[in-house]
């Protein structure tokens, strides 16, 4: 079992890996394709044509792409990220603080909304189409529904505004206790769980429910077992897989898709920083966010395939 | 209706525009009791006497991740507002006139011929890092700025100096050619004066600034703390932060929620909501920024006179100051001068929305079909909606716009000063020199009307070397008709800076040369 599950688990990293290399090589492309470059966003409107390829010549913009990219390529691959073209700081220096403040979000936001979403299903399930079951549905679609800025800018008015419970900024600073980082991410937590919620909780209906139709549980039933421990012991061992990829993907989004969130709370995250990147044409800055954003996806994904199968001994022992 | 009329006489007190004996007849005769009315006046009093201590805290938009603390680099609010905190030009601006008044330099003097200007620098200033303030710092500065190399913003401005040298803390510059506006353009809010010029540490923030730089996260927060050394007694913070906020829904319930002290750039839609909100106070303040719509004058239809002519009868400046700047502004006359410049002339006759006259002339040039107009939010708030709106009101003179909308990325590349017809905005120039110098002459960069006409570079030349100021007068408003009436520019609107500010902020001093009272609130309010 060890070296089958080991060897699953390497094949998949062989795999992450030449994914990233393919997704660099694509961001690359993408930042090439854009109007501008960085020359025209530094020198801005004082750029005459003599000036622009100075500035070129000087940044090293000037030699062939395919050229560049094997450069930046060859940097990454020695752990030198590069400098960004920008304001000349070091890229591993600007990324790590950012990638420090998304990964304490996402992290605050998924130990909350998880398991708060996962009981729900589960309810959901025991009292199937039973009041609390419709609810709780009602409840969650109508959360997803909203989009991130009606419900961020809500909870601000609410809470922040007319309540004066919460700081509407939620900046967070080096210095700043555990306990007052939470306080100040509370809403932004708030609105990425209204997004996150019910996705993980119907997941988590639909497949315990799918293998609440089996005959074991059949059995487990009319051995009089309660129906609590049938769910929690019985069925969602079973059922984990399909749970366990939903909560994946949904962390992954809440480290790479919560710009609007950063954006409307002032959180100094890699989504902001990405997007500044873009829009300055520092390719540094975006292969090494987009680097970062690719791998976690690809990260989570494995963790999916291997917490589905060690949850699975049939998958563990084939025969 | 006297709770107003109190808090007014108590404005009139702290402007000290009126008397403890008149101040105590006029508010008891609202009904206040004489106890409490001359509480009221001392209250009133003191708020107007700069109380030292607190930390300031904006929250600004114009921020990014790709700022620097190097001066060349400022292109935004928030590095111009920072760095405005720990640097000093040699001249400022006066609020109110735009006068140019002592900055690092005490005094300076011209020539007869006004080619060579002399100027006293300061002495006994130092630098943060202990440096004493020399001339030769400031040659190194404008050296670096100048430098033909530099990506400085301030490069178009120097280009007309030749020779720049010093004797201890006399600086001498000599000019190319003559400009009687020399210390104006030294105002500029990238000349900060560095040691050394800051040749070899351009980003280090070290000035000779009121506050002294702490903390320096681009794109996020910036801080620094009172310089105790300082050579000037204005200043009253014991330290500054500024909290880049780009969203402007956020930097409202900041406000609001009294986590900043100060916001910049409150949206014209919103300022009228925000001014209902306890506690909260707008300034708006009418300066040099205006809105335009462009033509180029070289490019078909545009090269067609009587065309250029009926698409500006064709424009409603009143009704754009009303539904895009909600009343925060003024109407503009088709030359980017206004009142707030020295030497405005006067008495030029402003044109009106007239869809007859606008018709009659788009006959007469015998142009046929739509006429394509890009915009996009980025030229300035509510871009799209003005051009919308335009597209109406030319329609009523028979003229077909097509409105394109273009995406905000790359606008500045591929659509401003690129495509004939297009709109975007203007911050201002200290002087009318500097204002038609970038944008109008023939061999501007920003010449963005394609406007080629060698007589009028040279009143423009003539009128930079004239000492005479009713000549000056002669020559800019010959400039103004010329631009007015044969140029491709509409400019309907003057826009106002709109700031607002907490009511705990005092001493906010409204100067129309730029937003958050030219970038000296730090300098110039207090907290109460």
């Amino acid at each position: 079992m060890r070296t089958s599950l080991l060897r699953l688990v390497s094949q998949r990293l062989l795999i992450g890996l030449l994914l990233l290399l393919a997704v660099s090589v694509m961001i690359f492309i993408g930042t090439q394709v854009l109007p501008g470059d960085v020359a025209t966003s530094i020198l801005g409107q004082s750029a005459t044509p003599t000036n622009l390829a100075n500035l070129r010549a000087e940044l090293g913009l000037d030699r062939p792409a395919v050229e560049r990219y094997f450069d930046w390529l060859g940097g990454f691959a020695t752990g030198d990220l590069g400098k960004s073209l920008a304001n000349k700081q070091p890229v591993a220096q600007l990324i790590g603080a950012r990638l420090e403040n998304t990964l304490f979000l996402a992290t605050a936001t998924a130990a909350i909304c998880v398991p708060i979403a996962m009981l729900l299903g589960v309810i959901s399930a025991r009292y199937r189409d039973r009041w609390p079951d419709r609810v709780i549905n009602v409840v969650s679609l109508s959360a997803i529904s909203f989009p991130e800025f009606f419900v961020g800018y809500l909870l601000l008015l609410v809470f922040a505004l007319e309540l004066g419970w919460v700081s509407p900024l939620s900046t967070v600073r080096s210095g700043m206790s555990f306990l007052a980082r939470l306080e100040a991410i509370a809403l932004p937590i708030a609105t990425l769980t209204f997004a996150v919620l019910a996705h993980i909780q119907r997941q988590t209906r639909a497949a315990v429910l799918n293998v609440m139709g089996s005959a074991y549980i059949e059995t487990a039933e009319l051995k009089g077992v309660r129906p609590i421990k049938i769910i929690v012991r019985h069925a969602m061992p079973n059922a984990v897989a399909p749970i366990i990829n939903v909560v994946m993907l949904n962390l992954a989004y809440l480290v790479v898709g919560v710009v609007v969130v950063e954006v409307i709370f002032v959180y100094p995250g890699l989504g902001t920083l990405m997007v500044d990147a873009v829009g300055f044409r520092d390719v540094p800055v975006v292969q090494t966010a987009g680097l970062i954003f690719a791998a976690t996806f690809i990260l989570l994904n494995i963790v999916a395939d291997v917490v589905g199968l060690v949850a699975n001994p049939r998958l563990r022992h084939p025969k | 209706m006297s709770m107003s009329e109190l808090t007014h006489l108590q404005s009139l007190v702290q402007g000290h525009r009126l008397s403890r004996r008149a101040f105590l007849g006029r508010a008891t005769a609202l009904g206040l009791s004489l106890t409490a009315a001359g509480t009221l006046y001392g209250k009133a009093l003191k708020a107007a006497t700069p109380q030292r201590g607190g930390t300031l805290i904006a929250g600004l938009v114009g921020g990014e991740t790709s700022n620097s603390l190097d001066p060349a680099t400022f292109a935004s609010q928030v590095p111009y507002w920072f760095g405005k905190s720990w640097g000093d030009q040699l001249i400022q601006t006066e609020p109110g006139t735009g006068a140019p008044i002592p900055g690092l330099a005490e005094s300076w003097e011209g020539s007869d011929d006004v080619k060579t200007w002399v100027f006293k620098i300061r002495s006994g200033v130092t630098f943060h890092n202990g440096k004493t303030l020399e001339g030769a710092d400031v040659v190194a500065t404008i050296e670096r700025h100048s430098d033909e190399n530099s990506k400085s913003g301030a490069l178009g401005l120097l280009g007309g100096i030749e020779k720049i040298s010093a004797d201890g803390n006399t600086v001498t510059v000599t000019l190319k050619e003559p400009n009687a506006d020399l210390p104006l353009l030294l105002s500029d809010y990238h000349l900060i004066i560095q040691p050394d010029g800051g040749k070899d540490a351009p980003a280090a923030g070290i000035g000779t600034g009121p506050y002294i730089v702490e903390v320096t996260e681009h794109g996020v927060r910036y801080a620094a703390k009172k310089n105790p050394n300082y050579w000037r007694d204005d200043s009253y913070f014991d330290a500054v932060e500024l909290l880049v906020i780009n969203d402007a829904t956020a930097r409202a319930a900041a406000l609001q929620s009294g986590q900043v002290h100060i916001i910049n750039r409150v949206e014209p839609k919103t300022a009228s909501l925000l001014k209902q909100v306890p506690g909260v106070v707008i300034e708006n303040v009418g300066g040099k920024a205006h809105y335009v719509f462009i033509m180029h004058c070289n490019a078909a239809p545009f090269d067609n006179a009587d065309l250029r002519l009926a698409l500006k009868l064709a424009m409603d400046r009143e009704a754009m100051v009303q539904n895009v700047l909600q009343g925060f502004g003024t109407v503009g006359n088709d030359f980017p001068i206004n009142k707030a410049y020295d030497l405005f002339p006067e008495g030029i006759e402003q044109r009106l929305y007239d869809p007859d006259k606008a018709a009659f002339h788009y006959k007469k040039s015998g142009h046929s079909g739509s006429i394509l107009l890009r915009t996009s939010d980025v030229a300035f708030p509510g871009a799209v909606d003005a051009a919308v709106l335009y597209q109406q009101q030319a329609g009523k003179a028979g003229i077909t716009i097509e409105v394109q909308q273009e995406p905000g990325d790359g606008y500045w590349n591929n659509v401003w000063n690129v495509q004939p017809f297009s709109t975007s905005y203007w911050g201002g120039r200290p002087t009318q020199d500097q204002m038609y110098s970038t944008a109008y002459i023939s061999t501007a960069d920003w010449n963005d009307t394609r406007f080629l006409r060698p007589d009028f570079d040279k009143i423009i030349q003539e009128a930079r070397g004239e000492l005479d100021r009713a000549r000056r007068a002669e020559l800019y408003r010959a400039a103004a008709l010329m631009v007015r009436d044969e140029g491709g520019l509409i400019l309907p609107m003057f826009n106002d800076w709109i700031d607002a500010h907490s009511d705990k902020l005092q001493g906010y001093v409204k100067d129309g040369s730029g937003e958050q009272s030219n970038g000296y609130v730090m300098r110039r309010a207090w907290l109460v």
